[in-house]
């Protein structure tokens, strides 16, 4: 392998890790810009997501169709989170809404150990995605090509979405300064509905990449990506959509590098590592690469 | 029915401590009102009790008969109330035209917005050149030339104004005033908020004085400037 092969080899592990990363940090930072929530529960979308995956590909619905309705489902899900937990308590203190996303995690996880029952489960990886492809000494796998080609597609759609329609519009606005959105006529209960859909959809989407690639699938699954799409949020700058994708790719760029880089003997602290990144993006940057300092908020 | 404002014995806490103790006020259709008063004596509070930012523990809030206090602040907007607040609170993020756009997010008459944002330029021909900078890039003066013409932009029914003239330059100070003025005569209902009391009854058909959560003196702008008390407390003679 060339050198210029092992660096385009291990951008390219770092960009299709860094889209995960990505999809599943926007819907956290979209829900924390209005709300100031932080959604623990994010990752039990991915994780439910995962299952009805698994559950409509064993009673014989097509992949395709099957990924769609995994999709719908999370997207779902985030819906009813936010009208059952997260309404009642929007503007408590930011304590109170992050022990709600606590107990909703806790009810998501527990039940879902009830109805599928905690052992791991394959994922149902299709035909289409299960191949190797091979560019001169270059491997990249059908997953990580999925993973470019989703978050190619649908950070380009969202992007369209944030800047072109009133709905996205009102979104940022409302992530901007909350009162002046109620004061010019947002319907803010609407527009939040509408971030938990997208961001939720967008988590389903990172949930069925990731069981993709670990290949498994089980009910404590959301919480190690959901904490790395914290991270991501907060080197971004939680809250801003922008923020969170390019939190996401450094994330990604972050741990192939110390993968790479690190002696043998210390790779399985890797995560570890992050966070001492994570804390020095902080000192120098406290409000993240892209935040803002807190104007005033009701 | 006419579209009158009606504030009728309105009481206002923040946590238990009282902030406006039984506000009654009015401001008929067409008329520019004045609401003057010393920092801290419930201005803003009254403005955004209207707006429905904040409900009254009390007293009652109506709008062309209707009353405004079990309704949120987007359905207030629809009723064509439009509250441009203290400090601006434009959306430094976002593009100037963005900000317009979001003024009139409720309306449905693309034809229209568009003739108003043609209008409200012309208004205020700073923003005309500016319309794909960020909010946060204007001035002062320009962001709060800014928060009115996006105020306008709901083609408001009646506009709430709270200081829209603090912390800017004179010059700009003459500008903002004179707009209101026009948007006056042009048939605008407002109801304006201001500590400049001389320049703001200067314009005003009448208007009234809050001191520590009540009304002590309302009136005709002749009345008004011809009450000694007022001259001394407020006018600065
Ligand atoms: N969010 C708030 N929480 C607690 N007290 C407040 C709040 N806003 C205003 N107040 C208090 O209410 C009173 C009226 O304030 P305000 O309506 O802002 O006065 P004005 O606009 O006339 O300066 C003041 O005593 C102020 O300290
Ligand atoms: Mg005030």
């Amino acid at each position: 392998m060339t050198l210029a092969e092992l660096w385009v080899q291990q951008l390219l592990n770092a960009v299709s890790i860094g889209s995960m990363y990505a999809l599943l940090a926007i819907g956290l930072a979209m829900v924390f810009g209005i709300l100031r929530l932080i959604n623990f529960a994010h990752g039990d979308l991915l994780m439910v997501g995962a299952y009805v995956l698994i559950y409509a590909v064993a009673a014989g619905i097509p992949f395709w169709v099957a990924f769609l309705l995994s999709v719908a489902a999370a997207a779902l899900l985030g819906v009813l989170m936010e009208r059952l937990a997260y309404r009642p308590v929007r503007g408590q203190h930011e304590v109170v809404l992050l022990l709600t996303s606590f107990g909703v995690t806790m009810l998501l996880e527990n039940s879902a150990i009830l109805a599928f029952s905690p052992r791991t489960r394959p994922f149902p990886l299709p035909e289409a995605l299960s191949g190797v492809y091979h560019v001169g000494h270059v491997v990249m796998s059908g997953i990580d090509l999925a993973a470019l080609a989703s978050a190619l597609v649908l950070l380009v759609g969202l992007n369209l979405v944030v800047t072109r329609t009133k709905l996205g519009v009102s979104m940022r606005a409302a992530a901007e300064d909350l009162t002046a959105a109620h004061l010019v006529g947002i319907h803010l209960d609407r527009v939040v509905l509408a971030a938990f859909a997208i961001g939720s959809a967008l988590a389903g989407v990172a949930g069925l990449l990731w069981a993709a690639k670990s290949g498994r699938v089980e009910p404590l699954m959301g919480f190690t990506p959901v904490l790395k799409a914290f991270v991501a949020t907060v080197i971004g700058g939680l809250g801003s959509i922008g923020g969170a994708v390019l939190g996401g790719y450094l994330l990604g760029l972050a741990e192939v590098a110390l993968q790479a880089v690190l002696p043998p003997g210390l790779t399985g602290y890797r995560d570890g590592f992050v966070f001492i990144l994570l804390i020095l993006v902080l000192l120098v940057r406290p409000h993240g690469l892209l935040g803002k300092a807190e104007g005033d908020r009701v | 029915m006419t579209a009158e404002l009606v504030l009728e014995d309105v009481h206002v806490d923040y946590g238990g401590v009282a902030a406006l103790k039984g506000v009654s006020l009015s401001v008929r259709e067409g008329e520019l009102v004045c609401l003057l008063g010393a920092n801290g004596a419930g201005k803003s509070t009254t403005l955004r009790t209207i707006s429905g930012l904040v409900r009254p523990r009390r007293g009652e809030v109506r709008f062309a008969g209707e009353r405004l206090q079990a309704l949120s602040p987007y359905q207030i907007v629809a009723r064509g109330i439009v509250h441009c607040p203290e400090g601006r609170h434009i959306f430094g993020g976002l593009t100037v035209q963005e900000n317009l756009m979001l003024g009139a997010v409720q309306r449905r008459d693309a034809a229209g917005v568009r003739r108003d944002l043609d209008w409200v330029l012309a208004l205020f021909p700073d923003l005309a050149q500016r319309l794909k900078q960020r909010g946060a890039t204007l001035s002062g003066g320009q962001q709060q030339m800014l928060a009115i013409a996006r105020a306008l932009m709901a083609r408001p029914r009646i506009l709430l104004l709270d200081e829209p003239s603090l912390g800017l330059a004179p010059v700009v100070v003459q500008t903002i005033f004179r707009v209101i003025r026009d948007l006056h005569r042009q048939g605008t209902t407002i109801l304006l908020v201001e500590q400049n009391a001389r320049q703001a009854l200067a314009i005003a058909d009448r208007g009234y004085v809050l001191e520590s959560g009540r009304i002590v003196s309302s009136g005709t702008r002749a009345e008004l400037e011809a009450d000694v008390q007022i001259e001394k407390a407020y006018l600065g003679a």
